[in-house]
């Protein structure tokens, strides 16, 4: 089946094969990042800056993504580890000399540039767990099932103290992803959903901090304190309400034009698009975004290799994740945490991040496979 | 890695299971959208989520209006308004976002020291209207906003500014820091001054700078313009007379009122001391009293005109009719009253020259004690005069059961009873008039009723005559003669009442009416210096002269023609 779709494609298919590049996925990326700039255009208002960083950010992260690309796969699984290890240092390194804003600590300044490197563990993390496993017996022993959850755990918890839950919670979950595509017994996923019910209260009350708990309550009551942690979710939902079906226009927006909506130019960018462009705005988003995520699904399912399917499978899980958490906590059906909507919230580790690991993604596509 | 090459035994209920929760979470966030951007009728859809985004940023925003001009009586501007701009902060959006450079220019800019403005900022972290500074001149205010700082925001408004400063102050008032008339005619005609403000419907950000203006809902009126009668040139000449006289004679006061005989204009109203209207952190609530209208003094010898008016209405007595007031001292009942010398016998007019106790005494006991009462009441005491200035007197004008003789001539001569110094000209215009009243108008084409006749007109005209005699050489007035004017006046001197009741008797109050030219009378003067402690009391000394400067210079503005030559060619032709 995967002989014949090959063989289907046509001679400049053939030539983007040939330069490691999976065309739909370049195309609807190229589309992605379009609307993103878009709305990062009118979100950022006359902070011009923003824009031609966040420009700057998406074309070396395109050269990054062709350049990942030219590599066979076997070289990115080899250097797996590494980067997994640089991750942690660097993680370690927040902690101790991060700078930070709103109470969190969360970049490295390099001097020249800021990075997040709980950004770079959206993807070490998956790539690691589906390279551990990989190597091993399908599906793995309950040992390698635990030295798989400890690999998660470690860079989840340095994102934890942070504090940063949501990332945590996110990262965490895509080296559960991996291990789910790895086909762990049926009796963890249980297990592991059992535990989750259980400690889910205890988490409550001994886990989370009093902000967090706030955000959760205001999630269902956001009046309960509208003006303070009530506020992001009262203003994103009237900025989305007042776009009506097809929206005030782009730069029409009066709340997110006018300083009523926070965070407009990051987590809670998909407001600005909602309130200028309307459902119509939003259904395309969605749509571009599940295009993009069946195509990398696609992509896993006819990976040549186990660590390529792992890889690929849990990227697009973990991508999917990334957008719902962030459209729903801005439409007020999750709690507020600090996830950006990929490519279309302004921030450079996040874009590179992305743009790497959709190199990886092609070098996935375009695997000759196994020797 | 050949143990990897064997296709992965995933079940297959694992990408179904996969798919599915793929399919839920897209389809519930659709649900959630769609409800809150058109599902209508909801608590919390769209239109609800519609109209709170509008209260969020459309606002009306009030449009101020300007301020109507007081000016004098030939347009000079006595009280302005000017465009200034107030910077206000928001600081729950500015809070931890100034830096200290921006905090230092900031400062810097508004001319307030750094830790001052530091303070005031750290004392209300949450304030979201701190008034960062108010009323700055438009360029300051726009150097300000060019620093870009979040939160800051700039409102239009209008500033009063009182180009005549200390020298019109309690005449004129002054404004609160909101433009609300507090004192003088800035309080008296607040409404018609203050227009209407407008209103505009304008879409405002989160700080509140106006982004767009959507529609003037309705427009400003601006406030009516206040012409005044006032000549500001003789408001100068009065003031600087009175300030000279009342820092020679080193008096805790004064006031000066000049007023048209024939129009009924006042042309002046100046006090001592004054303020500064431009400056109201130095205010001091002495100076702003308009002691001319608001303060009651007891006139004195200045009602003996009035006295003998009354006499010669009576019939009982004619401008010849001679008094004696050997030896210069009358006990009347428990009281004696005395002169300064023994004039022995006079006439009418030497009772006014002289300004003998004795001699006013003896006539006022021949008259009917109501006379002299309603004569005083015609003449304008005990009522207020009408300006409409905030706090204006109608005086004391008591009216007795029984007038005992004792009271009977403490009356005559100006005691027992208490008028403004406005009143007291307003006494002497009736006078100037020939009996007629003519109500007084401060306010330019103010129209007003009519002159109408409270005294005989001979009679009236007599006791001008007369009272030229007072500036004559050997009156008590002499020093109260014109620079090329006939004039004719008469001094006061009354002991200050005391707080603790009684009178002092060593403080006066020093007092001269008066009126010229004497055969067509256009100007009355009243001139009133309070507690005068150096260079003479009597009112001869101290507040005549400050008549004898201002009249003239008001008949000269006014072009009136000389009637007497000039006291100067008089001297140097004649001899001494």
């Amino acid at each position: 089946m995967q002989r014949d779709f090959v063989r289907r494609i046509d001679t400049s298919a053939s030539r983007s094969r040939r330069l490691h590049i999976d065309l739909p996925l370049l195309a609807l990326l190229a589309l992605l990042a379009t609307i993103g700039l878009l709305v990062l255009a009118s979100a950022a208002g006359d902070q011009l800056s923003y824009l031609k960083r966040q420009s700057v950010f998406l074309l070396v992260g395109t050269v990054v993504m062709v350049a990942v690309a030219q590599f066979p796969l076997r070289f990115w699984e080899r250097w797996t580890i590494a980067f997994y290890l640089a991750g942690i240092i660097l993680l370690g390194l927040v902690l101790l000399v991060g700078v930070g804003a709103k109470g969190a600590q969360r970049w490295l300044d390099l001097g020249v540039v800021r990075i997040q490197p709980s950004e770079l563990m959206k993807l070490s993390v998956p790539m690691m767990v589906a390279s551990f496993l990989h190597h091993r017996a399908i599906p793995p022993t309950a040992l390698e099932v635990f030295i798989a959850l400890v690999l998660t755990a470690i860079p989840a918890a340095l994102i934890l103290v942070q504090p940063d839950l949501g990332t945590a919670l996110l990262i965490f979950s895509s080296g559960l992803f991996a291990l789910f595509l790895a086909g762990v017994a049926k009796r963890y996923i249980v297990g592991a959903v059992g535990v989750a019910i259980v400690s889910a209260p205890l988490a409550w009350l001994y886990l989370l901090h009093d902000y967090q708990r706030q955000r959760i309550v205001t999630l269902f009551d956001p009046s309960s304190d509208a003006l303070g942690s009530g506020w992001n979710i009262i203003q994103s939902q009237i900025a989305i309400g007042s776009g009506g079906l097809a929206g005030k226009g782009w730069r029409q927006g009066t709340q997110s034009q006018l300083d009523f909506l926070p965070e407009s130019h990051t987590d809670f960018i998909i407001a600005v698009l909602a309130e200028e462009f309307g459902l119509i705005g939003v259904l395309v988003l969605l749509t571009v975004y599940l295009l993009l995520i069946l195509r990398i699904g696609f992509i896993a399912a006819n990976a040549a290799s186990v660590f390529g399917k792992l890889v690929a499978g849990s990227m697009a899980l973990t991508l999917f994740v990334y957008v719902f958490v962030n459209m729903g906590m801005v439409a007020g059906i999750l709690p507020v945490v600090g996830v950006p909507l990929p490519f279309v919230s302004y921030g450079g580790t996040a874009v590179l991040t992305l743009l790497f690991g959709f190199g990886i993604l092609m070098a996935i596509a375009t695997d000759k496979a196994k020797n | 890695m050949s143990r990897a090459a064997v296709a992965p035994p995933v079940p297959r209920w694992r990408f179904a299971l996969l798919g599915l929760s793929l399919a839920v979470m897209p389809l519930l966030l659709l649900a959630k959208v769609a409800s809150l951007q058109v599902m209508s009728g909801s608590q919390r859809g769209a239109e609800f989520l519609q109209d709170q985004g509008d209260r969020r940023t459309i606002r009306e925003e009030r449009l101020p209006a300007y301020r109507g001009e007081i000016t004098d009586r030939n347009g000079a501007p006595l009280a302005v308004s000017t465009p200034v701009s107030t910077l206000v902060a928001n600081l729950s959006l500015a809070a931890g976002r100034w830096s200290e450079q921006q905090l230092a220019a900031l400062a810097a800019v508004i001319e307030e020291p750094v830790a001052q403005l530091q303070q005031r900022i750290a004392a209300n972290p949450r304030s979201q209207h701190l008034y960062i500074a108010r009323q700055l001149p438009l360029q300051t205010a726009q150097q300000a906003m060019a620093l870009g700082l979040p939160g800051l925001r700039e409102l239009r408004e209008y500033k009063r500014y009182y180009p005549a400063g200390e020298v019109a102050a309690q005449l004129i008032g002054l404004t609160d820091i909101d433009g609300e008339g507090i004192e003088g005619l800035e309080k008296a005609y607040q409404s018609s001054l203050a227009g209407q403000h407008g209103r505009a419907q304008v879409i405002k950000d989160r700080s509140g700078r106006t982004i767009k203006s959507l529609a003037q809902l309705q427009s400003p009126q601006m406030g009516q313009p206040l012409a005044l009668t006032i000549d500001l040139r003789v408001q100068y000449a009065a003031y600087r007379a009175l300030k000279r006289a009342v820092a020679e004679h080193r008096a805790e006061g004064g006031s000066v009122v000049v007023l048209d005989v024939q129009s009924g204009e006042v042309l002046s109203i100046a006090n001592q001391p004054s303020f500064n209207p431009n400056d109201r952190s130095q205010l001091q609530l002495a100076a702003v009293r308009n002691r001319a209208v608001q303060d009651l003094i007891e006139p004195g010898s200045t009602v003996k005109p009035l006295t003998l008016l009354a006499a010669l209405e009576s019939g009982k007595f004619t401008a010849q009719s001679r008094i004696d007031t050997h030896p210069g001292a009358i006990q009347v009942d428990y009281k004696r009253f005395t002169d300064h010398s023994n004039y022995g016998e006079l006439d009418m007019a030497g009772v006014l020259s002289k300004s003998s106790n004795v001699g006013t005494v003896k006539i006022a006991l021949q008259l009917p004690p109501e006379s002299i009462r309603d004569l005083f009441q015609r003449f304008g005491f005990g009522r207020p005069v009408g300006l409409g200035l905030p706090g204006e007197s109608a005086g004391n004008l008591p009216a007795h059961r029984r007038w005992d003789d004792v009271t009977r001539a403490n009356y005559a001569f100006g005691y027992g009873l208490q008028v403004s110094a406005l009143q007291l000209a307003n006494a002497y215009l009736t006078l100037a008039n020939h009996g007629r009243e003519r109500p007084l108008n401060l306010i330019l084409q103010g129209g007003g009723a009519g002159q109408h006749a409270v005294a005989d007109a001979d009679a009236a005209d007599q006791i001008r005559h007369m009272l030229a005699g007072v500036l004559a050489e050997g009156g008590t007035g002499r020093r109260a003669g014109l620079d090329g004017y006939s004039s004719a006046g008469k001094t006061g001197t009354v002991h200050k009442t005391s707080a603790a009741g009684g009178y002092h008797s060593d403080r006066y109050v020093s007092i001269f009416a008066g009126m010229a030219p004497v055969d067509n009378p256009r100007i009355v003067t009243v001139v009133v210096v309070d507690d005068p402690r150096a260079g003479g009391y009597y009112g001869g000394a101290a507040a005549a002269p400050v008549f004898a400067d201002v009249t003239a210079t008001a008949l000269r503005l006014l072009q009136v023609t000389p009637d007497s030559l000039a006291a100067g060619e008089q001297l140097a032709g004649a001899p001494l």
